[in-house]
């Protein structure tokens, strides 16, 4: 008796999580397909786009310049420990480039825009919505989703990949001021190993992914904040839930497109 | 001309307005009058469509705008203006660009333009010298008189007021029931205001209604609700805090 009412006490519970995920899911994706369609309805603000684009990737440039080459230093260091072993610190080099590339500098991009802008995105749009702004962007016949997702939107699609370009570049040079700094690799043997074995599609597939992850970060975070509700209180819970949401999708991206990367491009 | 019919609404398992049923004719004034709490802004909010009811249909000159696509509406909001309850300006914006905020997005009307009709609205609500600041900086009343400047400001043809002389003072009350008049009486505008103040709702209106337990219970001329045999609508217009509703 006790098992058959855990038992439906479960299967209630997983019942409603999971439609609570689908309905999730669902309603970015419609977010996401409105967004689309608006971006191509004009007006097409180009005041706020530059304001949006200012703010997410100007203003993010420092954390990205100071995280990409205290990681590039890192990793440098943490591989000469093993490397230095064997005698071959010389791919140290390829090491850092490939790894940035592929990997840590469209993550660590996504992870700080994420925790950066996404949260105050979140933030200002809940505001907004329970401060009925949203209701008064309706009433002045203007689309909440044309005036207030797209800018973001697309700045966050241009913007994104950029940093993820400057990350690259600035993990690469921590690197090499440890290679040629300490290591005693010289000038143009780190950066031969540095873009010898670096090939257009490393870096291709980093900037896709980061793509990817700037409309994840676009999506949930206006989701969120659209629908938050239930005033200061509401607002913070939805940029908890905004960020927390955010890391976890884009974790999830990035494991399911290097897999893809990895068993489509060989 | 706009019609509501047997509009539903619940709120999280809340009935909050059941079966209610009303016709805002072209030109006309309504005063909407209740309890708070009763679902006044809730019914505004339905008006304008920004609120979807469970049930029934709200028909503006015959067509429902419950039913109708996202472009579409926003073509019908054009003829609408709304002062909301909380005023809502957008504090990202300054009083100018809250103000003028339609004649900068969908007009080709020159900067100096806009200033100038800017400043005609803020006059009209008493305001002068306020556009360059956030809304931050202004005082509650301030407020409300900006949102109904920038309700005013495209001329629309139906204005909907949310308490539009709350927290303000009496004089300023009296020059807003003024200017709500005579945009009624000038321009043939169709406005509908939710107040609580008696006074002003007597002033401004051709037609006073009362909603009280979730329905319509009164509608017609102040003089017919001031002398109405309703003990509800006797006991609200006096302001009596003994009678049938207050009593349980
Ligand atoms: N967004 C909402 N979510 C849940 N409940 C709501 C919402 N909006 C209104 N309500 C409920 O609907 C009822 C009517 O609210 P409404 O704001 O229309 O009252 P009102 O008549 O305008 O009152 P007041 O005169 O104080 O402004 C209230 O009981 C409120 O709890
Ligand atoms: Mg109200």
């Amino acid at each position: 008796m006790r098992v058959k009412l855990l038992m439906m006490f479960l299967y209630g519970y997983w019942k409603r999580n999971i439609i609570a995920f689908f309905r999730y899911i669902g309603g970015l994706m419609i977010l996401l397909s409105r967004t689309i369609f608006w971006t191509l309805v004009p007006p097409f603000r180009k005041r706020h786009i530059l304001q949006q684009m200012g703010r997410i990737g100007v203003a993010s440039f420092p954390i990205v310049f100071l995280i990409s080459l205290f990681t590039g230093i890192v990793l440098a260091l943490q591989s000469a420990y093993q490397m230095q072993k064997v005698a071959a610190e010389i791919y140290i080099a390829s090491l850092v480039a490939l790894s940035l590339t592929r990997e840590l500098g469209p993550v660590l991009v996504a992870l700080i825009i994420a925790g950066r802008c996404g949260a105050s995105i979140t933030a200002e749009l809940g505001t907004m919505k329970v401060t009925e702004q949203i209701d008064a962007l309706e009433t002045l016949s203007t689309n909440p989703v044309q005036y207030l997702v797209v800018p973001r939107f697309l700045s966050l699609l241009l913007m994104v990949p950029l940093l993820t370009i400057y990350a690259d570049f600035f993990g690469i040079a921590g690197g090499y001021l440890i290679g040629v700094g300490k290591l005693n690799i010289t000038h143009s043997m780190y950066l031969k190993m540095t873009f010898d074995p670096l090939a257009l599609k490393d870096v291709a597939t980093g900037l896709i992914k980061s793509v990817s992850f700037a409309v994840i970060i676009c999506m949930i975070s206006c989701f969120e904040g659209m629908n938050a509700g239930g005033g200061a209180e509401g607002v913070g819970k939805a940029t908890t839930s905004s960020v927390v949401r955010s890391f976890i999708l884009i974790i999830v991206a990035d494991c399911f497109f290097t897999a893809v990367f990895y068993f489509l491009i060989k | 001309m706009i019609e509501l019919k047997d509009i539903c609404k619940t709120f999280s398992g809340v009935l909050v307005l059941k079966g209610l049923n009303l016709t805002v004719k072209t030109g006309e004034s309504l005063v909407i009058i209740g309890r708070s709490g009763c679902g006044k802004s809730v019914l505004l909010k339905h008006i304008i469509g920004l609120m979807k009811p469970d049930s029934g249909s709200v028909l503006m000159d015959g067509v429902d705008i419950t039913k109708v696509s996202g472009k579409e509406i926003n073509r019908i909001r054009k003829k609408f203006g709304m002062l909301f309850q909380s005023a809502a300006l957008f504090d990202s914006l300054t009083v100018f660009e809250n103000v003028g905020f339609q004649l900068i997005e969908y007009t080709n009307k020159t900067q100096a333009e806009i200033k100038e009709r800017v400043a005609e609205c803020l006059s009209m609500v008493g305001l002068k010298g306020v556009e360059r600041f956030k809304p931050a900086a202004l005082s509650g009343g301030m407020k409300k008189r900006v949102g109904l400047a920038r309700a005013i400001c495209m001329s629309p043809e139906i204005i909907l007021f949310d308490e539009p002389t709350t927290g303000v003072d009496p004089i300023m009350g009296d020059i807003i029931n003024n200017l709500i008049r005579g945009l009624h009486e000038k321009l043939r505008i169709t406005s509908i205001t939710v107040t609580h103040d008696m006074k002003s709702a007597y002033k401004i209106a051709d037609r006073i209604c009362m909603i009280y337990n979730r329905r319509l219970v009164e509608i017609g001329t102040p003089e017919e609700v001031q002398h109405s045999r309703s003990d509800f609508v006797r006991q609200f217009v006096t302001g009596n805090a003994n009678g049938p509703l207050t009593e349980k």
